[in-house]
């Protein structure tokens, strides 16, 4: 059978229709995000009611000695700006994710699965967007934090942006994990209660690792294996214009696993979606 | 034979199955549409209509059989196949923050198009359903079955020769569903298009279309409308549907007429 395309209209899919097809979903992305400004204060209070009044309550109970990467002690409040970062990440890469599944929005994924090109390049083009997004709330709120005297070098601002690209990557594929693979979180806050805020107690985003040894091994063994940890340490030393190399690699591995996961999940003769018929899938 | 030769059906579906599990959601389907044919769909909540339209957008694979768009394997031609596909799902689909030119521009760069290009298809889109003037209005501030004509407008943004509606009325009033199903009709005669629309309400049916009746998962009859309602041996295509699924399952989930 010779195969002549039927189709006018659409260019085949070639470079320039790949490029198009991704920033589009960047764009509206970027264009739900402008028009939902609940969602955009939501994600900016969030963090600063924990970095102004949880920190400030705490800053004296809680010292932290000198340690990597500080030079010199520093209030609680700039211990726990990283892990307040990665907090909105993590509420980013869930919420992204996860409001394709639930809300009404069930039908967003199939209308996006529908398009033409290969599952695994829409999927990663959506991890794109969600990214996007979560650098703006990331900018925006170090920017408010900078008048509480949470004051990185300079330079750190710009050597933390491959750092954020890289955990607003590996939390959007594990959300985009979950939204392929869970399916009796009903609501988001089943997802707060049972994803987001273990991963963010359990890691080093509140409290040094060492003070968590001291007060229970096994906590610390669990925040330890915690991949939210490496993505907060990751964010934590590229503001202060260093590397952490394990933390580094750590979350990249995690990164892509759950991008394969994820993609595996979604592949329409393998995956998890196709054995259970989600989402939005019934009969 | 060519893919713009009017003989290949805008969809072919040959002997698939598809099982969840151990329940088995179709048993051994097979269904053609012609290109500038109507074809609907008739089954019940469950019948596996839903199923049937998610292994031709390929959210999951057929595990046997074949189903072709344009002649294009929706499984080996999986690109060829979906760029010839327009699709209207059950659920609303279109995102209500955006004004309704934006949803259009969206969906066109998802299938490679660039934004001038899906501007003006889509003011023509919209022109023709009669909402060119509400284009920069938000999707929230529409009705129902305006909406459903702008999801309609989108699924032909690329142009597809073969549209799928999963049933498209639902929830709407009896004017709109007139409207829609009037739309699609012209559809097919004016552009060409091969259409396949689910239903479980036999009012939507006319007396020249093609129909295939589903039951759990199994094609229970097909063909002209006509010939159904004369092998079934009723009078009318209720009274037909009601024969063939059985009357214990009619009685207990009719069919709405």
């Amino acid at each position: 059978m010779q195969v002549s395309d039927a189709n006018p209209i659409t260019p085949p899919l070639s470079a320039i229709g790949y490029w198009r097809c991704m920033i589009g979903i960047i764009w509206r992305e970027g264009l739900r995000f402008l028009h939902q400004r609940g969602r955009f204060i939501a994600a900016l209070v969030r963090p600063l009611v924990w970095l102004f009044i949880f920190a400030a309550g705490f800053r004296s109970v809680l010292g932290v000695s000198i340690i990597e990467p500080y030079e010199t002690y520093v209030l609680y409040e700039v211990y726990i700006t990283p892990g307040l970062i990665g907090m909105i990440q993590l509420f980013n890469g869930m919420q992204s994710s996860l409001a394709m599944v639930y809300d009404r929005e069930m039908g967003t994924m199939r209308s996006l699965l529908v398009s033409p090109f290969p599952r695994w390049f829409l999927l990663s083009s959506k991890l794109v967007a969600g990214v996007s997004v979560s650098l703006a709330q990331v900018y925006v709120f170090l920017a408010i934090a900078w008048f509480w005297e949470i004051e990185p070098p300079l330079a750190g601002y710009l050597t933390v942006l491959p750092a954020l690209i890289l955990s607003g990557l590996m939390l959007g594929s594990l959300g985009l994990l979950l939204s392929s693979v869970i399916r009796q979180l009903e609501n988001f806050a089943g997802v707060m209660n049972f994803v987001i805020f273990p991963m963010f107690f359990l890691s080093s985003a509140l409290y040094p690792l060492w003070r968590m040894r001291e007060s229970s091994p096994l906590l610390y063994e669990i925040c330890h294996w915690n991949p939210f940890t490496y993505a907060v340490e990751v964010i934590r030393f590229a503001l202060y214009v260093q590397i952490n190399w394990t933390a580094l690699l750590v979350t990249l591995g995690c990164t892509i696993t759950f991008m394969s996961l994820a993609i595996f999940a979604y592949n329409p003769s393998k995956g998890l979606i196709a054995r259970r018929g989600g989402p939005g899938g019934g009969s | 034979m060519t893919h713009d030769d009017q003989r290949v059906e805008a969809l072919r579906i040959e002997a698939v199955s598809h099982s969840f599990g151990k329940r088995k959601a179709l048993d051994n389907v097979s269904l053609r549409v012609g290109q500038s044919g109507f074809c609907a769909l008739l089954g019940q909540n469950g019948a596996g209509k839903t199923t049937l339209f998610s292994l031709i957008t390929r959210l999951y694979d057929n595990s046997s059989g074949s189903i072709r768009v344009l002649g294009f394997d929706v499984r080996r031609q999986s690109g060829l196949a979906l760029r010839n596909l327009g699709v209207v799902f059950q659920n609303r689909t279109l995102d209500a923050d955006l004004t309704v030119m934006q949803n259009l521009i969206y969906h066109a760069s998802l299938q490679g198009m660039s934004k001038s290009q899906a501007i003006e298809r889509g003011t023509k889109e919209l022109d023709r359903i009669g909402l060119a003037e509400r284009q920069s209005e938000k999707v929230r501030s529409l009705s129902g079955g305006q909406m459903r004509r702008v999801e309609i407008a989108r699924a032909l943004m690329h142009s597809p020769r073969l549209l799928l509606l999963d049933e498209p009325t639902v929830g709407l009033d009896i004017g709109s569903r007139q409207a829609i199903l009037s739309h699609v009709r012209r559809l097919v005669v004016e552009d060409g298009l091969g259409v396949l629309w689910s239903t479980h309400l036999i009012d939507e049916i006319a007396s020249d279309d093609t129909a295939y009746i589903l039951h759990e998962g199994r094609v229970l009859a097909k063909g002209s409308v006509d010939n159904i309602i004369e092998q079934s041996g009723a009078g009318t295509l209720k009274a037909a549907y009601a024969a063939i699924i059985g009357p214990a399952q009619s009685a207990g989930r009719e069919v709405a007429a």
